[in-house]
């Protein structure tokens, strides 16, 4: 059996279940509708893509998740446990449930270091020398030995993307929430970044919701593709990618990566056409 | 110690400085001599314009008028050996620092409190907002009339100079934190206390810096006008009255080059209380020397 294969054992949580999630803003007396009965399930360690353009709802549902924002109806469970639903629509935030976002939330008056043990001292899980002990071994692990006493803005942002990344792990957290990590790098510290973020992964399984616009970028790492539509944000095509992890970047010149892309750039396409159109009437 | 000071010595800035020092007293001593030179029989058409316009006829007088810069550092050499002059500075400095002080001690909790809290928002800030347009210098009459001393009134109206700034800064600063800090200090469950001490306080730690070095300006700029305008604060006026009234009661006793010498006297002590407060702001933002 593979082990890398999501709920192939080695990994028991982290199982996120999203059912007929709506979510209306009130804007100005106008209801509008940012995701509409959207209903996934995403597996306990699997990295779930979620591919959809830009303004489309996508953070909505992962502020949702995340509970820095209130659902209108639907249920989100973890685990057999309701974070959100009708009756309570906002999710308490917590360690298990670790956003990294667009453009990082590194504090940048704490050096990488200090960054990285912040949860769990907060937590009280552990005492500030056990943190520091274990932050510098999964930063060394995570090719960032050497820059734990420079600050973030010392270094570049694909590093900074790692550090946050290692900072949601200190946390122990039951699955991570990316909100477009990479969109502002370029596509070379991308390819890097992309190969990185998998070795951590395969290193600590956790379940990973993955925001992004880029398809290639989806398929190359996800388990699971949802394509989703754009505003109102549902599952438009749902994907299982047949490619055994682990992977590296050969991948991306197979014929099984190409023809996936083929099966669902389609559908990327119509929704980035629809959005555009809805946006130039907007204008 | 060597080190620094040989890259001062070839750093192009340093130089750029010096020349605009030297050039500037240099066009200085040639426009306070311009009283000898409109004399001259070549200016008589120019003098004849500028007695038309009802000004004395042998100088040009925007420049001719002040003293000259060697004049200037005569005078200075000899108030460097009197009490009342180091007595001035003393008197000013405390003011300014008792003032600007406070205005640190209540204006970065007050303005803390203003971002943090809607409630405390909605009851201060009307009238906050309604009390910062008076400009400090229009406090100076009711100040000494509430305040017991003169000492107390200068020192508040001084206060009042920092305060506003430091306050706008501290609640600006603290609002323009990126909501994403508070999102993921909120998920690495932090308290709101922890949130307020570890991304409140060292977020808006920028902008206290900011509004302390603009408040100090400030209060250099009202001491020296309340001084004039109380009469130094105390009795011997002339001996401890501050820089603003040296200034003052050298005009009046038509000591010109001590004028000057008072005016120069602020630029440096404003100057280095700027640099210190830069300086201090630069250690405890130890994050933004990088880049």
């Amino acid at each position: 059996m593979d082990m890398h294969q999501p709920g192939a054992g080695a990994v028991t949580r982290g199982r996120i279940l999203i059912e007929d999630v709506v979510k209306t803003y009130d804007t100005e007396g106008a209801a509008v509708m940012a995701v509409d009965h959207c209903s996934l399930e995403i597996e306990a360690g699997e990295i779930c893509m979620i591919v959809g353009p830009s303004g489309c709802g996508k953070t909505t549902l992962l502020n949702a998740i995340a509970g820095f924002h209130a659902i209108t109806s639907g249920r989100i469970v973890m685990d057999g446990e309701t974070l959100c639903s009708t009756e309570k629509p906002k999710a308490e935030p917590g360690p298990d449930r670790i956003v990294v976002f667009q453009n990082g939330a590194l504090f940048p008056w704490k050096n990488n270091l200090e960054n990285v043990i912040f949860g769990p001292v907060m937590q009280g899980k552990l005492a500030r020398k056990e943190a520091i002990d274990k932050g510098r071994a999964m930063m060394a692990d995570a090719g960032l030995a050497g820059v734990e006493h420079n600050y973030p803005g010392e270094v570049s942002s694909g590093m900074r993307r790692r550090v946050e990344i290692v900072r949601a792990l200190m946390n122990d957290p039951k699955a991570l929430l990316l909100d477009e990590p990479y969109r502002a790098l370029d596509s070379l510290t991308k390819s890097v970044m992309h190969e990185a973020l998998l070795e951590i992964y395969y290193k600590n399984k956790v379940t990973i919701f993955f925001i992004t616009h880029d398809l290639e970028e989806a398929i190359f790492l996800g388990h699971k593709v949802a394509i989703m539509t754009t505003r109102p944000c549902r599952p438009k095509k749902v994907l299982t990618v047949d490619i055994a992890h682990p992977r590296d970047y050969s991948v991306l010149t197979t014929k099984r990566f190409r023809e996936l892309i083929e099966e669902t750039n389609e559908a990327v396409h119509e929704e980035a056409l629809k959005a555009f159109q809805a946006g130039e009437k907007e204008g | 110690m060597r080190e620094p000071l040989r890259r001062l010595v070839s750093s192009p800035v340093f130089w750029r400085g010096v020349v605009s020092i030297v050039a500037f007293v240099i066009l200085w001593e040639l426009g306070a001599r311009s009283r000898q030179w409109m004399a001259l029989e070549m200016f008589a058409p120019l003098r004849e314009l500028l007695g038309a316009l009802g000004l004395k006829k042998d100088y040009l007088p925007w420049v001719g008028a002040v003293p000259a810069p060697l004049a200037v550092l005569k005078a200075w050499i000899a108030v460097l050996g009197q009490g009342g002059y180091w007595q001035s500075w003393y008197m000013s400095l405390f003011r300014v620092m008792s003032g600007f002080i406070a205005a640190m001690l209540i204006g970065i909790p007050f303005g803390l409190l203003l971002a943090v809290s809607r409630t405390a928002q909605g009851i201060g800030f009307p009238v906050f907002e309604v009390l910062r347009p008076i400009p400090p210098l229009a406090w100076v009459p009711a100040s000494i009339i509430f305040w017991p001393t003169q000492e107390l009134a200068i020192s508040f109206v001084t206060f009042l100079g920092a305060f506003y700034t430091i306050v706008i800064n501290v609640l600006g600063g603290a609002r323009s934190i990126d909501v994403h800090y508070f999102q993921a200090a909120q998920s690495m469950g932090s308290s709101q206390w922890d949130i307020f001490r570890r991304v409140i306080l060292p977020g808006t730690l920028p902008s206290i810096v900011v509004g302390s070095a603009v408040g100090m300006g400030i209060t250099w700029e009202v001491v020296v006008a309340a001084e004039m305008i109380s009469g130094g604060g105390s009795q011997q006026a002339g001996a401890g009255g501050g820089l603003g009234f040296f200034i003052w009661s050298s005009y009046v006793g038509g000591s010109y080059e001590q004028i000057v010498v008072g005016m120069i006297s602020i630029g440096i002590a404003g100057f280095a209380s700027s640099e210190l407060l830069r300086w201090l702001g630069r250690y405890v933002t130890p994050w933004l020397r990088v880049r």
